[in-house]
């Protein structure tokens, strides 16, 4: 420490130089890696789907069938877009196919006890809201890991849908809430319900990307207790995370009761592995810091769009399944395994200049 | 400083035989707090329903339970070691039809008993390599490998299904039959219980498992070959599941390709509640195991007492958080308690 004053003077202008010539060298660099990132290699492999589909594919271009299968994505993609945040936090949320289906439950509930509608969506969200709100405040105020959280609510929510709703399925909601649920815009392909997504998803990459609370999230998920000390208030920001999945997923058992035309206490069994399948496909690190919304997008219509097509040439559920889980294992497996490959052989290169060295002087 | 940190450790050793025997007794009340629960749940409903506790339905409430430990023994194994293993059902599944489709063609019912535990183990390899060779999450690489391995039992199975009437009569008397109130099937269940119970009780490398859990980085240091221990825990829990699949096979008669659909989920309800924490190290198998009998107990209780089956799910799912939230305020409570201590053992040495 007493040493180090005595030197300054001469250093600074020599060390400059070659740290700004490096600068643009890592930044090149950073910018190749950028476009073999993964979000976009899934992204590609979606656009190559895309084109081959619609060359090779019938009836898989017709309007028809690409709003069915916009229709059947769209709850995957709308509770993926908080679940990404989540997820990019370092913390994950498995009851919201259950907040889904108690949110239709209580739906089809109330509206045979012949509440409006109008005022029974807004109902649902609101506990949706709830639902996460309970979620979080279990993680956030007992400290508790959000996985055995999460399962807990997942039997509990869905237990609770069964009490409020038992066997029965409603069906009879206002026509022109079921043209919505199921209808087009005009003569084009887009599903109505496609309008409030994107609304939602501009909010969502807005948020994430562009501002300093989604900043703070990568923050949060990259290394919590760095992040509490930078002055991010982790808790409140996984709370409302907590609360906004509730709600979104609320307001997809609303979506889906609509789609489909049935509330059951059943809807959207399993739907949390799905939405979980698809955002880790997209590139976010499960351990939480990484990720982006456009690769999250991209897994959940790469594996809506392979299920449409598998079912067009006849593949069977049971192969859709498996080649599900596939490209979950493999979505994991190959970053890591192409991190290790890169760390070896950059390790390697850092070996290799002596050694090509001494050939040389050889 | 080499002055402070001289007494530390002797000061520690004081302070450390009593808060051991702190945590032990917590551990013990733990399992014990469970066990009162179960009994008070049982007795009440006896005193409600004189028929409940009858011989049957002893046998009854043990059989219901059987599959449930087995298949939460071997999952609490992966838990400690801060890991989890989703694919359990669907392993079951494809087990119990394997195990159906070789005794239906004449296979002796041994044989596929062990069939059956040799293909849940080959299933806890593949799981157990991907996560300590490839070092992938445990929840993300189970997730996959649960939809993998349903979807080849989906395949394999097509709409076909085993039942009753494809089994030995043997294999299935061995399923239903048992000494008194005791099924057979409670029996091989307590055995293999013990069995794991005392490895990870009293072998190196069943403590090295608990190491691991509380903390990999430390337990990589210290030498425990934490990929080995990893892969074998998986294993045993592929091996429990197969076993578990064979047994569903004997109890049940009946199996399809929907066969363990969403058993992943009880079972680590079952293991949670046992009081194995989800962040490794901690729990034992004994707890484990009441929690499965705890679950499956209250599927016979509600029933005979009255209350509508539909509440099943959401008092399973609440017991759950119920469960974690108490252990976690104890945990808390005790790591309190133990910090006081030390901090007054450190000051009386320094006074």
């Amino acid at each position: 420490m007493a040493e180090t004053p005595a030197r300054p003077p001469a250093p600074p202008s020599t060390p400059a130089p070659p740290r700004t010539s490096v600068l643009p060298r890592t930044s090149v660099l950073l910018r190749g890696r950028d476009v073999l990132r993964w979000d976009t290699a899934v992204g590609a492999l979606l656009l190559v789907l895309l084109v081959c589909s619609f060359s090779l594919v019938d009836n898989f271009g017709n309007a028809l069938n690409l709003s069915f299968l916009i229709g059947n994505t769209l709850p995957i993609a709308l509770i993926a877009l908080p679940m990404t945040m989540l997820v990019v936090s370092g913390e994950i949320d498995l009851s919201v196919g259950s907040t889904a289906g108690l949110a239709g439950a209580v739906m089809g509930r109330l509206w045979n006890a012949g509440m409006a509608i109008e005022t029974i969506i807004p109902l649902c969200v609101l506990l949706g809201l709830a639902c996460g709100l309970v979620n979080g405040l279990l993680v956030t105020r007992l400290g508790l890991p959000s996985l055995a959280v999460t399962i807990g609510t997942l039997a509990a929510y869905r237990g609770v849908a069964q009490i409020v709703l038992g066997a029965d399925s409603v069906t009879d909601f206002p026509q022109q809430y079921l043209d919505f649920g199921s209808g087009r815009i005009g003569g084009t392909f887009v599903p109505q319900a496609a309008i409030p997504w994107a609304a939602l998803l501009v909010i969502a990459v807005l948020v994430l990307h562009a501002t300093p609370l989604g900043r703070s999230l990568f923050a949060v998920g990259a290394c919590e207790e760095a992040a509490r000390f930078a002055g991010v208030r982790v808790r409140r920001i996984k709370l409302a995370l907590f609360a906004a999945t509730g709600a979104v997923s609320a307001l997809t058992g609303v979506f889906w009761a609509l789609h489909y035309a049935s509330a059951r206490y059943d809807n959207a069994t399993g739907l949390e592995l799905s939405v979980i399948a698809a955002v880790l496909l997209g590139g976010i690190d499960f351990d939480g810091g990484k990720g982006t919304l456009f690769g999250a997008m991209a897994g959940v219509f790469l594996l809506g769009a392979l299920q449409n097509v598998m079912s067009l040439v006849n593949v069977s559920a049971q192969s859709q399944t498996l080649i599900t889980g596939l490209l979950l294992v493999i979505s994991v497996l190959a970053p890591r395994v192409g991190r290790r490959v890169a760390a070896a052989r950059s390790r390697r290169r850092a070996a290799d200049p002596p050694a090509a060295k001494a050939l040389a002087t050889v | 400083m080499t002055v402070t940190t001289k007494p530390a450790p002797a000061a520690a050793h004081p302070g450390a035989a009593p808060s051991g025997g702190l945590l032990d007794r917590v551990l013990k009340v733990r399992e014990l707090a469970i066990l009162v629960v179960l009994v008070l749940m049982l007795v009440a409903t006896q005193l409600d329903n004189s028929a409940f506790l009858s011989e049957q339905g002893i046998k009854d409430l043990l059989l219901n339970a059987t599959i449930l430990v087995l298949v939460a023994v071997g999952q609490s194994m992966v838990v400690i070691t801060r890991n989890v293993d989703l694919s359990v059902g669907s392993v079951l599944g494809i087990t119990a039809f394997a195990a159906g489709e070789f005794l239906r063609g004449g296979g002796d019912p041994l044989l596929a008993v062990l069939i059956a535990v040799a293909a849940g183990a080959g299933f806890g390899i593949v799981n157990g390599a991907l996560v300590s060779l490839g070092q992938v999450p445990a929840l993300v690489v189970t997730l996959g490998t649960l939809y993998v391995i349903r979807g080849l039992d989906s395949i394999w199975c097509g709409s076909r299904q085993i039942t009753a009437a494809d089994l030995p009569d043997g294999f299935a008397g061995f399923g239903h039959d048992g000494l008194g109130a005791i099924p057979y099937l409670a029996l091989l269940t307590a055995a293999v219980l013990v069995a794991v119970a005392s490895y990870l009780r009293s072998y190196r490398s069943g403590r090295d498992l608990y190491a691991q859990g509380s903390s990999p980085e430390a337990a990589r240091l210290a030498g425990v070959p934490v990929r080995k221990r990893v892969l074998t825990a998986y294993v045993v829990c592929g091996a429990l599941a197969g076993l578990a699949g064979a047994l569903y096979l004997a109890r049940f008669g009946n199996v399809d390709s929907g066969t363990g659909t969403g058993y992943e989920l009880t079972v680590v309800s079952a293991v949670v509640v046992g009081g194995v924490a989800f962040t490794g190290g901690s729990g034992s198998v004994y707890g484990a195991a009441l929690g499965a009998l705890l679950l499956t107990s209250i599927n016979s209780v509600l029933p005979s007492i009255g209350v509508s089956s539909v509440w099943v799910q959401a008092i399973d799912g609440i017991l759950l958080l119920l469960a974690i939230a108490v252990d976690r305020v104890v945990a808390l409570r005790v790591a309190a308690v133990l910090r006081k201590r030390a901090a007054r053992t450190r000051s009386a040495h320094h006074g």
